[in-house]
């Protein structure tokens, strides 16, 4: 039983392990030249020359999902930094000082809560217009509730440990009790926020992009794709399938390696 | 009646928070709207003329409230593109994302209570490990890209459901049905997979209660100890994380009305802002924001009918 527990995390960061060396990979290597368009061989199935088959352009989709892998590793990481340091200070704050500042953070939390996270980035990218940058920004902004709740509950309990009520009643100040006592505790729910996070941020991108919404040619998107192989859904599936399944391998070894992170912080517990 | 209170109360304040929020957000679009509206060449005169009209001159707050009267007076102006009264224009679609949305809501129950069940009392067995692992894919799965597959299986392959297409509910019953069955699914299909987890997680907790061995020892059979006793506490959390699936729901028709063609108010969004027509995109944002929060409120006051012991926290 022990053994079994720990086979969802192995196959989380393997998935994530093999994603990212595939997005390094493509900074300085890919098959062909993702945007190089072969006539000859438009919509062709995966063959020993393209390994996933080729686009409506003949563009091979292999080299094309590599150069994906960038956006979404950028916008994931950059998108978690945001929420998570926004997401951080609200929650800290309310936390830690509770009483009106708590009560109104969290109203404001909730309000955002009530917003389908989807809605609210079309909104950011709508009025600040579309591109990488603007999405980044509007999933940091989307993903910054979650992490607002987490650090919050985890500030509420941890404040109440004996162990924090004796370094205050020692007369620690607030920055200390924070750093040296809150932060180490709840570094492990964290880190299962940071990597659902991720995975929201990766879907949500796929999302806007297949909108149109997201990120814009010449920057390559797993979306973006999606979008132009709808077309040929009856004719050549395997674009269409190809695509959608390296967006769900990547969200799942982010959401395999989240639940692996929590069982070992229980087990610890 | 205290508890009603409370609720009614916040939903408003939710309202009004969101509403603010809308607002402000869309005063930051830059340039100047009737200049947007009429083009670059338009004459200086009716420039004026079309502000004057719109009340673009008006303090921010004189036109904020102008605004929150027309959304629950259903007077919302003008669309810039189709020339013809907003309200007119939703009250056609406020009926497809409606029934998309209850659909997919049931389809979420109807498949995934059960299922959490089955996985439940049956967990450690093979195919209970098979049943975890592909609700890890169905949380994984882009639902549009769900719903590409669902096309692909049942449109082109099986053609048991039209591709994409839409039937009203008042021209053909079965036709209108099978419009908006695939697309349901779709949406579902994260929301099943967070159920199935969610109830076989809060099952196993309560299995390990105290008045579940008293039951057992009262030599009960483990069928009416899971049905009359575990599932009704187990239950309620699940109720818990519906607020949560609304939004995921409605949030998800956005995305999948413009895979399947339904039109709602998802796609209407999204035509809207290609055409960058603000008005409308501003008041069909605030009405789908307002649909999530009365949803919400509804299963809000049902908890209450469900478990009496809810009352207000502290």
């Amino acid at each position: 039983m022990k053994k079994n527990r720990s086979i969802p995390l192995y196959i989380g960061i393997t998935l994530v392990v093999i994603l990212f060396i595939m997005m390094i990979t493509s900074l300085f290597y890919t098959p062909y030249d993702p945007n190089v368009m072969d006539p000859q061989a438009r919509l062709s199935p995966p063959s020993l020359e393209h390994t996933f088959g080729t686009d409506n352009f003949g563009r091979d989709i292999l080299s094309r999902v590599m150069e994906g892998s960038k956006t979404a590793f950028l916008i994931g990481t950059l998108s978690v930094t945001i929420g998570l340091f926004f997401g951080f200070l609200i929650g800290a704050l309310a936390g830690y000082f509770g009483g009106w500042i708590d009560e109104v953070f969290m109203r404001f939390i909730d309000a955002m809560m009530a917003f389908p996270g989807i809605l609210l980035a079309i909104v950011l990218v709508t009025v600040f217009n579309t591109g990488m940058q603007n999405t980044i920004i509007a999933l940091g902004i989307m993903s910054i509730p979650s992490f607002a709740r987490i650090v919050r509950s985890g500030f509420i309990q941890v404040k109440e440990f004996d162990f924090v009520k004796a370094s205050k009643a020692k007369g620690a100040g607030s920055t200390r009790i924070i750093f040296k006592h809150i932060l180490p505790n709840i570094m492990s729910s964290i880190f299962v926020a940071m990597t659902l996070s991720f995975s929201g941020s990766v879907l949500a991108e796929a999302g806007l992009s297949y909108l149109g919404l997201g990120v814009q040619p010449p920057d390559p998107s797993w979306g973006r794709m999606l979008k132009e192989a709808q077309p040929f859904i009856a004719s050549s599936p395997m674009y269409l399938l190809i695509t959608g399944g390296v967006i769900m391998l990547m969200v799942l070894g982010f959401n395999l390696l989240s639940d692996g992170i929590r069982d070992v912080r229980d087990k610890k517990a | 009646m205290k508890y009603f209170l409370y609720k009614a109360s916040t939903f408003f304040a939710t309202i009004m928070f969101i509403s603010i929020i809308i607002f402000f957000i869309f005063q930051v679009i830059p340039g100047n709207p009737a200049q947007i509206i009429l083009g670059i060449d338009a004459d200086e005169q009716q420039v004026i003329q079309l502000e004057e009209k719109l009340g673009l001159n008006n303090p921010p707050m004189e036109r904020y409230i102008d605004w929150i009267k027309g959304i629950f007076q259903g007077d919302l102006g003008d669309s810039l593109k189709y020339q013809t009264p907003v309200i007119e224009i939703l009250q056609d679609r406020i009926p497809v994302t409606l029934s998309l949305a209850i659909l997919s809501i049931l389809l979420t129950v109807i498949i995934g209570i059960p299922l959490g069940i089955l996985i439940a009392r049956t967990d450690g067995k093979w195919y209970s490990v098979i049943l975890s692992t592909l609700t890890q894919l169905g949380i994984a799965i882009p639902s549009f890209w769900f719903g590409f597959i669902l096309i692909l299986l049942f449109a082109v392959l099986l053609k048991w459901f039209p591709t994409f297409g839409y039937v009203p509910w008042s021209e053909d019953f079965v036709g209108a049905f099978k419009s908006f069955f695939l697309p349901s699914l779709a949406i579902a299909v994260t929301n099943i997979a967070v159920v199935i987890r969610y109830l076989r997680n809060t099952i196993l907790d309560q299995s390990k209660m105290d008045y579940v061995r008293t039951a057992r020892v009262k030599g009960l059979s483990e069928r009416s100890i899971v049905y009359g006793h575990v599932l009704r506490n187990a239950l309620i959390p699940v109720l818990t994380i519906m607020g949560m699936i609304i939004a995921d729901t409605i949030g998800g028709s956005i995305i999948i009305e413009n895979v399947f063609a339904l039109p709602g108010l998802g796609n209407l969004l999204i035509q809207s802002i290609t055409s960058r027509d603000f008005p409308l995109i501003q008041s069909l944002v605030m009405y789908i924001a307002i649909l999530v929060v009365v949803i919400n409120f509804i299963v809000d006051l049902l908890y209450r009918v469900v478990d009496p012991r809810i009352r207000l926290k502290g």
